[in-house]
């Protein structure tokens, strides 16, 4: 699949322009439907191309209403298991079901500062123009590995 | 909003265009803004620079999805000479040490930044002992000690990655200045310099409006390529590719059709992982030292050892190069000995052996995070098929063949290095075309042979293994570059060679046979006048597996199979002039399908002009099946020529700038 939309929990982001999945989808699939035309449910979003789905959860993991699941590829996958994540701010929790009713679940941390809290250039230097043509970047973090120069048989 | 078949213009002019939103141009984004401000006092105005993006740039790229370990980190212990050692040694001794080793130096710069943003990676105690990357332990750039799942790689708890690395673009560059879904189609030529760069025209799958943008440098950073063959699973399971499928060749094409000079497209990627799911296998070989064997519990690496004496002096690197690698396990499953399998009981067993009760727990965690936080396609084989790794081992499996250039692949666009390290300036082979540069730097670190054009990341060719952090510092080095090169043409006006008129109604040509022929017939999707793009890929995948080494020949191809193929390409590129599109969704794929196709037939002549094979396990030409070091341990670049639609090939000669003889035993 490819992701499905739950009919009983998507509420079409309340009517927004776009929905939150429709914002996020890296290949353009989470569609709103607006009208029920092509659902048959007016203003619920829909996967229109799950054949090119490549699970990577961006929109159930954004989904306000936590509307999205996945129902592996049908085509390779038997039917029965899910994996379904809750995304917090500083962690991910994932709840696990096998086809054979076995459960597991795990919590991992995603992130160790505040969301949008970076502040990109905070306590940086400022670049330096006489150095726009040497190697490094306008600011360095210890992590510049100059090298052995006998390593360069050219030089 | 405007009619569909009518679109609004809209036409913008920049100092800087980034095209793409991945690592790579979220690394130029967030470098550029320091050089940009120092600029604008030289220049008398501040830089006017845009990121355009076909995705949302927090879930945009390869690492969209998330990431469980950091590929490229060099660490204080290793030099970038080991690092430009490796890459060539696994692309079978044809890269650029120039700019393999460039890289080396300025990667962990990146990685630091990552740690300081909030990216979470893991951490080893004295005792050796295994933390996740949220225990507060010392960051890398105070002396922290990562846990490495390889020579190269650190494990991350990656799932927020690219959401992280994303945020500190948007703010470095400001929301203003980044254009989301408008998906960039054709590059511009300059109208008194051809060999020039432009600008750019694209269009919105949001709202019907076509984007002209005019630029003095232009950074194209827009991915690798997935889905010129046909891939193993052909219904839902397509989009389960292993590369991220909306990744379409759109770098290598868009640089060629302007005339920018590739090289290496006969190099692909054929990575084995888990079957069907494509999840990881690093981990499972690296950390978990997990063996892989066919059928029979058999070794193949130990088994078919001997196969690698067939490649001298390769296949007698400590490492052997991931082709050949793949070499070994083909033999089994040609030999029909597979299922090949990934031997997880034994190697989570020997390590409860050694681990305590605690570590044993997390381990199962790190087993499951790995898939989790890049590939929850493989969770869902696993839970589908009821795999507990510790009681069920998996099936591994060659996918189908992947274009790109910062995995373990190295095609893309010629690109220029670094000045300092000894790259020749002379060429030595004949046939390069007279208006291409002759040495290996021209002034601009990541510029192009098309002057105003940069690249990073999958775009810059002859230099794999850069992987998310590597695309990050070369994006940040061409961001850089360009500064550089706007102060340096800083009374040069960019004008179009076409009029924008005639631009928009090529780029609508999708659009406008659908709206001419639509009511043709009664069935939308079957109509003589057009093609769909969804059928139109099946053709271009079909004849790439059938001819041109997919995995329907088991990676083989030869002299005869290739000119069959590039007749039937020439009708599929005169087909694609009939391509529709119903919607804006049907435009988008229509044009990422234009760019497949350019970069199929680029992959093609380039194996054919190369008369050897010379990446066994990746692919065979079975009528010069071997590798011919005396002839053919050469870069084979080209040049497209758009006006004629046909393609150059040339040879251009490879050099060390380390010594390589350290790799061989």
């Amino acid at each position: 699949m490819p992701t499905f939309v739950r009919t009983d929990k998507c509420d079409g982001c309340k009517g927004a322009d776009k929905t939150a999945c429709m914002y996020i989808c890296p290949h353009d699939l989470m569609k709103l439907d607006m009208d029920g035309s092509e659902t048959g449910h007016p203003m619920k979003s829909f996967n229109q191309e799950p054949e090119q789905c490549w699970e990577c959860y961006s929109c159930v993991k954004i989904c306000p209403q936590q509307a999205i699941e996945v129902r592996h590829y049908a085509d390779v996958v038997p039917l029965g298991g899910s994996v379904q994540p809750i995304r917090g701010t500083d962690s991910i929790i994932w709840s696990i079901k096998f086809r054979n009713g076995t459960l597991k679940r795990f919590k991992f941390p995603i992130r160790t500062t505040p969301e949008g809290s970076i502040d990109p250039y905070g306590g940086k230097p400022e670049a330096d123009m006489a150095k726009i043509k040497d190697v490094g970047f306008f600011v360095q973090h210890n992590g510049y590995r100059a090298g052995d120069p006998s390593e360069l048989i050219r030089k | 909003m405007a009619e569909f078949g009518n679109p609004d213009v809209v036409q913008e002019e920049c100092d800087v265009l980034m095209i793409g939103g991945g690592m790579a141009n979220c690394g130029a984004a967030y470098e550029i803004g320091p050089w940009a401000d120092k600029a604008e006092a030289e220049l008398g105005r501040p830089l006017n620079i845009k990121l355009v993006d076909k995705a949302a740039l927090p879930r945009s790229g390869a690492v969209a999805q998330g990431l469980s370990a950091i590929n490229t980190y060099i660490g204080s212990e290793q030099d970038p000479a080991d690092y430009a050692r490796m890459v060539s040694n696994d692309l079978m001794g044809i890269t650029r040490d120039d700019l393999a080793y460039d890289l080396g130096r300025h990667v962990d710069e990146s990685v630091h930044l990552f740690e300081e943003w909030g990216l979470p990676i893991w951490k080893m105690d004295e005792h050796g002992e295994r933390f996740d990357g949220a225990q507060g332990m010392a960051t890398l750039a105070d002396g922290g000690k990562p846990v490495r799942s390889g020579k190269w790689q650190i494990m991350i708890n990656g799932e927020s990655y690219k959401w992280i690395v994303a945020e500190a673009a948007q703010k470095a560059l400001g929301a203003e200045n980044i254009r989301e879904r408008v998906f960039m189609v054709k590059l511009i030529n300059d109208k008194n310099d051809k060999s020039r760069v432009a600008g750019a025209i694209g269009f919105s799958v949001r709202e019907h409006t076509i984007y002209v943008y005019k630029a003095k440098a232009i950074l194209l950073a827009a991915g690798g390529c997935v889905n010129i063959f046909r891939p193993r699973s052909v219904g839902e399971g397509t989009g389960r590719a292993w590369y991220p499928v909306w990744n379409a060749g759109s770098t290598y094409s868009m640089a060629a059709e302007a005339g920018a000079e590739l090289t290496l497209m006969e190099n692909r990627f054929v990575p084995t992982r888990f079957k069907d799911g494509y999840g990881p296998v690093g981990a499972w070989f690296l950390l978990f030292k997990a063996k892989a064997t066919n059928a029979f519990g058999e070794g193949y690496m130990v088994k078919n050892k001997h196969m690698l004496d067939d490649y001298p002096p390769y296949g007698a690197a400590a490492v052997p190069a991931s082709c050949l690698r793949n070499h070994l396990m083909l033999k089994e499953m040609k030999d029909g000995l597979g299922p090949i399998w990934m031997d997880t009981v034994t190697a989570l067993a020997d390590l409860r052996e050694v681990l305590s009760p605690r570590e044993v727990k997390h381990l199962e965690a790190e087993a499951w995070e790995d898939f989790l936080d890049m590939c929850v396609g493989q969770c869902g084989i696993w839970v589908g098929e009821n795999i507990e790794p510790e009681k069920k081992n998996s099936e591994l499996m060659p996918t189908e063949p992947y274009l790109l250039g910062s995995h373990s692949g190295c095609c893309g666009i010629w690109a220029s290095g670094p000045d300092d390290i000894g790259a020749p300036t002379e060429e030595t082979e004949a046939g390069v075309p007279d208006h291409l540069p002759s040495g290996w730097n021209w002034g601009y670190r990541g510029m192009t042979t098309l002057n105003g054009l940069f690249t990073a990341g999958d775009g810059v060719g002859a230099a794999g293994h850069k992987f998310s952090s590597g695309s990050h510092a070369e994006g940040r080095m061409a961001a850089k570059s360009m500064v550089q090169y706007v102060l340096d043409n800083k009374d040069w006006t960019p004008e179009l060679d076409t009029d924008v008129d005639d631009l928009v109604m090529e780029i609508l040509k999708p659009v406008m046979n659908y709206m001419e022929h639509k009511d043709y017939s009664t069935a939308l999707d079957v109509n003589p006048n057009y093609i769909t793009p969804k059928m139109l890929q099946f053709r271009l995948q079909k004849i790439m597996d059938e001819y041109v080494a997919g995995v329907a020949t088991y990676y083989t191809t030869n002299a005869e199979m290739m000119r069959v193929a590039g007749e039937k390409i020439d009708m599929l590129k005169e087909d694609a002039e009939k391509m529709r599109a119903k919607d804006l969704h049907e435009w988008l794929r229509a044009w990422e399908n234009y760019h497949r196709i350019l970069t199929a037939e680029a992959h093609l002549k380039h194996i054919e002009f190369r008369q050897e094979s010379r990446y066994p396990g990746f692919y065979y030409r079975a009528d010069k099946n071997f590798v011919d070091e005396e002839n053919w341990h050469c870069f084979v670049n080209s040049i497209y020529d758009k006006e004629s639609g046909k393609w150059t090939c040339f040879k251009r000669a490879h050099v060390d700038l380390v010594d390589k003889s350290k790799l061989f035993k």
